[in-house]
């Protein structure tokens, strides 16, 4: 990976050789590890390496918000499989810049390592708590490292404080009442997850948090962290902006991510919170061309769906990480023939044993139809319409419901594979 | 080929009933239902639905896509 050696991007077929730099996949997670099985399988044969700046071997995320922070630490079970993948490996070490003409990323040790193709798998970091904060006791939640010190803080008893109650701060707040921590969940909306999923959704979930003891103190936000400065800086709580002030041994901050694009800037690329790439999952430069040899995937890209066109979106969801990198594979290996990238999205979260299923875009939607809404049997089941055609639903413990929603709106997109939304398809048919 | 779903593994998450609904269903409670003999050219569909498996729950023999044929 040292010495010059002249390079150049793939143009066609794929790439064989067995002395040629290779490709690079930056980001040693689930996106990355997902394109470099996707490029083994499809037949690569060339060198393969795969740079990640955490110094674990790569691990599925969702358990860390879930049963791994107050249950049995054991790590290995989400490993990721990495059999017959065959590839270098640079942990501990961050790419710190791309020259994507010349196709060299340049890492933070110094080396300049050269490619012929180039898989962008960055994710994205946890939102991180901008104002002065303690020094101990304050927390965010994205790694294997993040999970390790909150559980051990959940340990000691808490009380918790969470800033944030999206997906992550939910299920924190569940796994830590599952352990008898006292918690306070704190968010600016007027109850959990309505911005996203509407006031049904989020009566719902409002419900199971309080019905489990949490104290959950919505339309407000955390203003300010205070500690108790004297040597130790522990925090000792937080103060809202509805005047009241809430006690605390430990808090998180989760709210939300932030995509990981720090070190392509200045590369040219087209960042907006994550990196633009076009439907095939090849990276667009800031005029709108697609750069050759380089595509991206998972967190970190902003891509166009059908319903969603021109700026795009990014999904910080499992699925989306895998699914979209075997499509940046197949792309970077078959530049002429790529195929277009058109999922129904879909994610899971897990609370207080309540399983919460989403497919589709919900957030498009201007109408939600309840079709079951349960807290006692803890079911739940809307579905969500954009001009009278259905664009998502999320469910919770209704499994079957979740599955044929899916294939509506896969069937859905089959039909007008490049959009608009069904229900404009509808009025201009 | 022969499809197999670990149920100490399983865990509902469903990915598996989008990649392939033709073996894979879901009961009124949840249940995961399979099929467990299903012609080959469900190969990879079969194969697709394992690679999303968040899990890992399922493996299947019998194809020529099947892990370690
Ligand atoms: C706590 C938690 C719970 C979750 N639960 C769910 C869930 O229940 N359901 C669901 O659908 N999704 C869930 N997700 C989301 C899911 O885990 C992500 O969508 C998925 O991890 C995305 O994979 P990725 O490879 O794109 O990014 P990431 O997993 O973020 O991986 C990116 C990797 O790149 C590394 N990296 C970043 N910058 C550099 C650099 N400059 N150089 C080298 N390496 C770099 C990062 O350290 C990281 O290892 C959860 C996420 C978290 C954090
Ligand atoms: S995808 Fe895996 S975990 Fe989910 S239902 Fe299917 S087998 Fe079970």
């Amino acid at each position: 990976m040292t010495g010059p050696r002249m390079t150049g991007p793939l143009t066609s077929g794929p790439l064989t050789s067995a002395t040629g730099p290779g490709i690079i996949v930056v980001g040693a997670s689930l996106a990355g590890v997902r394109a470099a099985r996707a490029l083994r399988e499809r037949g690569y044969g060339g060198r393969l390496t795969l740079v990640g700046d955490e110094r674990h071997p790569p691990y599925d995320r969702p358990p860390l918000s879930k049963e791994f922070l107050t249950g049995p630490a054991d790590a290995e079970r989400f490993g990721l499989p990495l059999d017959g993948l065959e590839a270098d490996w640079v942990l501990g070490r961050a790419a710190e810049r791309l020259d994507p003409r010349r196709l060299v990323v340049a890492l933070d040790d110094g080396t300049e390592m050269p490619c012929e193709g180039l898989v962008i798998a960055t994710g994205s970091r946890a939102r991180p708590w901008v104002a002065d904060a303690p020094r101990r006791g304050v927390h965010t939640l994205r790694g294997l490292d993040d999970a390790r010190a909150l559980g051990a803080a959940l340990a000691g008893g808490g009380p918790l404080l969470i800033a944030g109650a999206g997906f992550v701060g939910t299920e924190i707040a569940a796994a830590a009442r599952a352990a008898d921590v006292p918690v306070t969940l704190v968010d600016k909306a007027a109850r959990p997850w309505i911005g996203r999923f509407g006031a049904e959704a989020a009566a719902f979930v409002e419900r199971l948090h309080r019905d489990a003891g949490v104290d959950l103190r919505c339309g407000t936000r955390v203003e300010a962290l205070t500690g108790d400065g004297d040597g130790d800086d522990r925090v000792t709580g937080a103060e809202l902006s509805d005047g009241t002030s809430v006690a605390a041994g430990t808090v998180v901050v989760a709210l939300g991510a932030v995509p990981s694009t720090g070190w392509l800037a200045g590369s040219g690329l087209a960042l907006d919170q994550g990196v633009r790439v076009d439907a095939y999952c090849r990276a667009l430069r800031t005029d709108g061309t697609h750069v050759p040899g380089i595509v991206a995937a998972g967190d970190v890209a902003r891509w166009p769906h059908p319903w969603v066109p021109g700026r795009g979106l990014t999904l910080g969801h499992w699925s989306n990480a895998v699914e979209q990198a075997e499509v940046a594979a197949r792309t970077l290996l078959f530049p002429q023939e790529p195929t277009a990238y058109r999922p129904v999205p879909s994610f899971w979260s897990d609370q207080y044993g309540v399983k919460f299923r989403s497919v589709g875009l919900p957030e498009l939607a201007d109408t939600v139809e309840v079709r079951e809404q349960s807290t006692e049997r803890r079911r739940l089941d809307l579905a969500y319409y954009r001009d009278g055609a259905l664009v998502g639903a999320l469910t919770a413990n209704r499994a079957a419901r979740t599955a044929s929603y899916q294939a509506q709106l896969a069937a859905a997109l089959a039909l007008a594979p490049d959009g608009p939304l069904p229900g404009r398809q509808a009025a201009t048919s | 080929m022969k499809t197999h779903v670990d149920r100490d593994l399983c865990d509902n998450h469903g990915q598996c009933v989008f990649a392939a609904p033709e073996v894979f269903s879901f009961d009124d409670d949840d249940y995961l239902l399979y099929t467990e003999e299903a012609g080959d050219e469900l190969q990879e569909k079969v194969a697709k639905a394992a690679a999303v498996c968040p899990v890992r729950a399922i493996t299947f023999t019998g194809g020529s896509l099947a892990a370690g044929a």
